[in-house]
């Protein structure tokens, strides 16, 4: 006997384009994702990467076209690590600042946070690595130490999705491969969804889908179909020589 | 010697004096606590902005013969979310938004002044500040703000931290950035206002800019910036009422001054930490 499920999809882009100032970066994206999936979006400088993540984020609405989140799916179960800190040079914030206002979203309306926030801080930096550095000021750190702490706001902010925009850019390839497990444990582990924009070869493997992108969607579709497309067989030729 | 203490007690049973003080100590405290942000949203000259607008209500008030109190704070209040608004819009950016606001108002102020006295007394303790020349319901009205001003702040905290330090990411994980950065706006109105009439236009801004910068100069996490701004806001306010009681210096450009000695010693201090982690550096 087979058992149907019907899975709402967590996310749904239907004809979705995106513009900045009225010139359209992105167009006709279509593609839905289950919770637990592990979307990788890959493409050259310009294709509109970034742009799909703000759009998913919200941060700026569609040209035409809608994204429909369900499955009970609202913005304060986003978990998101941009590609560097929008923060200035001088600022003043401590690593534990910075990872606390990831707990934020899940303090709804009360004001201050509980002793079971600061012990979710404690956890997140533990995992990725900068525990000891906690009282350390954020803007004195290295640009991939900087990066683990993003990484680690994000997880503190997550619940349901987390998307990343170039997590592992500028990292050495230990650490890369440290975030890229730490990314993954978190997707088999915890059942978040995860979107990550990518360069980065080594990225695919761990994940289920991939959405191609040059301007408009290319392909969508799982990872296994991905590698074997002409469009697939290129991409893996041209980042596996670097 | 004897005198001098009798006239320091003299001054302590002075309604004006003990009056200053006390909104003195809680406009120092508002303004540095809502600086730490404002610089680092930069927006360190929405103060001048914000208090050239009080101006031009004032002048205009004074005109019209209305408590200037009523025209200023919705006006002000008005502008200071138009300022942030237009800023998030980017099509004017906020350094010439705020300039283009400031000039006007200011304009508009001289030509109120212009069309009926000429330059009243009152407009004068506008421009230069008058803290000695509170009434009691001006200090019930300036205290009451002021402690309002400071308790949202504080029950804001957090997310006040969020919205400057990152905004997308807070906007993207679900906190309405725009209730918080319109927080911030109000509880900035507010605390000009009050403080316009102790400081001056001229001299608004500094409360709001050096106690932060001062601070930041020498700590490094945004909890003790914000808590060293108060403390250095309050400490250079009473540096600034000693000069002026004991030189009858201006209470406004005493202050001030008091503002820039700290800033230069911590900078100093800044200077040597540097030098010396270096040299141990080197050691090493």
């Amino acid at each position: 006997m087979r058992v149907v499920t019907i899975l709402m999809s967590l996310i749904n882009c239907k004809d979705v384009s995106l513009a900045y100032d009225g010139n359209i970066v992105l167009s006709d994206v279509n593609f839905q994702l289950n919770s637990g999936d592990y979307l990788c979006v890959v493409g050259e400088n310009g294709s509109g990467k970034s742009t799909l993540i703000k759009g998913l984020l919200r941060l700026k609405s569609p040209v035409s076209g809608e994204i429909v989140f369900s499955d009970g799916l609202y913005s304060s179960h986003i978990g998101y690590m941009p590609q560097q800190s929008a923060a200035q040079r001088d600022f003043p914030a401590t690593v534990f600042e910075v990872v606390l206002s990831g707990r934020l979203n899940s303090r709804r309306g009360k004001p201050f946070y509980s002793k079971s926030d600061r012990q979710e801080v404690s956890e997140k930096l533990y995992d990725v690595g900068m525990e000891g550095l906690k009282k350390h000021s954020y803007q004195e750190l290295s640009g991939g130490q900087q990066q683990r702490v993003l990484l680690a706001r994000a997880l503190c902010a997550t619940k349901k999705l987390i998307l990343l925009d170039e997590p592992v850019s500028g990292l050495d390839p230990v650490v890369t491969s440290e975030m890229y497990s730490l990314i993954q444990e978190v997707n088999k582990k915890d059942g978040i969804t995860v979107i990550m924009v990518s360069h980065d070869l080594n990225a695919i493997k761990y994940s289920t889908h991939i959405l191609h992108l040059g301007n408009t969607q290319l392909f969508f579709g799982k990872t296994a179909e991905y590698v074997e497309t002409p469009l697939g067989k290129r991409f893996i030729g041209e980042n596996g020589n670097v | 010697m004897s005198e001098f203490f009798m006239y320091i007690a003299e001054l302590f049973a002075a309604p004006f004096f003990v009056r200053a003080l006390i909104v003195g100590t809680l406009v120092s405290l508002c303004s540095s606590l809502l600086g730490v942000s404002l610089v680092l949203k930069r927006y360190s000259m929405i103060g001048t902005g914000l208090s050239n607008v009080s101006f031009g209500c004032v002048t205009v008030a004074v005109a019209l013969n209305i408590a200037p109190l009523y025209i200023s704070i919705p006006v002000v209040v008005a502008s200071s979310f138009l300022l942030l608004r237009i800023s998030d819009n980017s099509k004017i950016k906020g350094d010439s938004a705020i300039a283009m606001i400031s000039s006007g108002a200011i304009s508009i102020g001289v030509m109120a002044v212009y069309l009926t006295s000429g330059v009243t007394n009152d407009v004068c303790g506008y421009m230069f500040g008058s803290v000695f020349s509170l009434t009691q319901s001006d200090m019930v009205f300036s205290a009451a703000l002021s402690v309002v001003v400071i308790i949202m702040f504080v029950i804001f905290y957090n997310r006040i931290f969020a919205v400057t330090f990152d905004e997308n990411f807070a906007r993207a994980t679900g906190t309405n950035a725009g209730r918080y950065n319109a927080v911030i706006a109000l509880l900035t109105a507010s605390t000009i206002v009050v403080g316009m009439k102790m400081m001056g236009t001229l001299l608004i801004s500094s409360l709001i800019i050096f106690p932060a910068l001062t601070s930041m100069r020498l700590f490094k996490s945004f909890k003790i910036v914000v808590v060293c701004s108060g403390f250095l806001s309050v400490f250079c306010f009473f540096i600034g009422m000693a000069l002026t009681v004991i030189f009858e210096a201006p209470a406004g450009a005493s202050v001030v001054i008091a503002h820039i000695a700290f800033f230069l010693i911590f900078s100093a201090v800044s200077a040597l930490k540097k030098i010396r982690k270096r040299s141990i550096e080197i050691n090493e």
